[in-house]
């Protein structure tokens, strides 16, 4: 793909929690082409589930799938998820840091905290995603984002599994576009190439 | 949310309150990792209600007696007893069979907050017949941490997740016969504590000041940036004889840095390395 062709983003954040296994495997396995940007997948889930996460969405994807160490480097094309019993952060544009203190919406990884953080760091070039969830995670890191200028995007609660999460998250945010889960995949299709 | 945004410190304003601590109260904070240090400082004027940076910056400068909060706040201190079960239990079978061969075993377990970790290992220790020649010294740079451990109460409402933890890492016993439930604390055995030494310890600026055998330091590398992590993994390098053992976090790794060709990880993957050289 030729530079021009590459729109102006460069990461895009998913946060889930129940009932939004399903849409992400199928966003991950339709963002084969998307080699010019970073995914981070910040998803509910025991401790002990460890990494049958990066198992099951390398099944689905010939992107690089990573659940991120201290100090991961951030890289174009790789498929990045958080940890559990970790708060993912960013460095900066090229690294990511790992945080182990209190949980935020009970929950740690919290989506809140690494949306805010993704935002201070790539501010307009970030695309946010809120899924299926029982929790009010992502909400205000939505916002957060919003504000910093990315791109928002959260799954119609209609369609979603648990829709308490996403009508959060769209209460709480002027969100760009609304959509069902098995969309999403193709609308960052187009979003992502557009020059 | 505006208002979230409006308190969010700036790298300037962390940068002041670094210099500040260090300068007029000697705790070095730059090579911190910074996303997380900004997190604590945001949480901080929050809890503490500190309208503005300027606020909190003019209350450390007029208040010393401010200044343990700070550190307490600033340094993450949440921890839990057998936290990754799964290592504890290739302790129990792996690292302990070793230790018992030693006439006496010393251990440091480095940044250990409030303890839990300490009173695990005391645990595993007994259990194994050995805590009876064996010395766990217990070190944070935050001292109302370390005065948690010399009272070794912790949360009654902790105790289903720590005795399920327990039980994962290989625990044989009921959990519950090592402690004793009173209103909402459950205090440990003194006799865990017999062989536990408790200071504070400082891994930026203090030096090391015994050899071990054993060394545990999990999740305080990952708020170092990597300048300081090869510093005070050097220090561990210095602090641990040969063959000893040096346990981090499940996320952290010595792979990048200059001690990582001495050092060999245990084959089950585990984040247990050995000192070979």
């Amino acid at each position: 793909m030729a530079e021009s062709d590459v729109s102006k983003y460069r990461m895009v954040v998913i946060g889930g929690s129940a009932g939004s296994l399903d849409v992400i495997l199928r966003i991950v396995s339709e963002a084969r082409q998307l080699t010019h940007v970073a995914f981070v997948i910040i998803v509910h889930r025991s401790k002990s589930a460890d990494s049958i996460l990066a198992d099951l969405l390398s099944t689905q994807t010939p992107l690089l799938v990573k659940e991120v160490e201290d100090k991961e480097s951030i890289m174009p094309g790789i498929v990045y998820i958080a940890p559990p019993d970790y708060h993912l952060l960013l460095e900066n544009e090229r690294t990511f840091s790992l945080d182990a203190s209190e949980k935020i919406n009970y929950s740690r990884p919290s989506i809140d905290v690494t949306f805010e953080s993704a935002a201070d760091i790539f501010g307009p070039a970030l695309v946010g995603i809120v899924l299926s969830g029982a929790n009010a995670d992502g909400a205000l890191g939505l916002s957060a984002i919003a504000a910093a200028g990315g791109y928002t995007i959260v799954q119609e609660p209609v369609t979603a599994e648990v829709d308490f999460m996403p009508r959060q998250a769209i209460n709480m945010t002027r969100v760009d576009a609304i959509l069902e889960g098995e969309e999403i995949g193709g609308f960052l299709e187009v979003l992502l190439k557009k020059a | 949310m505006k208002h979230v945004e409006a308190n969010n410190v700036r790298d300037e304003e962390l940068d002041l309150l670094l210099d500040e601590l260090f300068r007029t109260y000697g705790y070095d904070f730059t090579n911190y990792a910074r996303a997380s240090l900004k997190r604590r400082v945001n949480r901080l004027m929050i809890i503490d209600r500190f309208p503005s940076f300027a606020e909190l910056l003019y209350r450390l400068r007029q208040d010393p007696a401010y200044l343990p909060r700070i550190v307490e706040e600033l340094t993450v201190n949440v921890t839990e007893m057998f936290r990754d079960p799964t290592m504890f239990k290739t302790l129990r079978e792996q690292v302990l069979p070793v230790l018992a061969t030693h006439p006496f075993i010393r251990i440091w377990h480095a940044g250990c907050a409030t303890g839990e970790e300490v009173y695990s290992m005391a645990i595993l220790l007994e259990e194994a017949n050995l805590l009876h020649k064996s010395l766990l010294y217990a070190t944070d740079l935050n001292p109302s941490a370390i005065e948690n451990i010399r009272k070794g109460v912790f949360p009654l409402s902790e105790m289903k997740q720590y005795s399920e933890n327990y039980i994962l890492s290989g625990g044989k016993n009921e959990f519950s016969k090592y402690y004793t439930a009173k209103y909402n604390w459950a205090k440990f055995d003194d006799r865990l504590k017999s062989k536990m030494i408790i200071s504070t310890h400082n891994l930026v600026s203090d030096r090391s000041f015994n050899e071990f055998v054993l060394i545990f330091c999990r999740n305080v590398l990952i708020y170092f940036d990597r300048h300081l992590q090869d510093k005070v993994l050097d220090l561990f390098d210095e602090s641990l004889e040969k063959l000893g053992f040096l346990v981090l976090g499940s996320k952290e790794n010595i792979r990048f840095s200059g001690i990582a060709r001495k050092f060999k990880q245990l084959e089950n993957k585990e984040r247990i390395w050995r000192k070979v050289m």
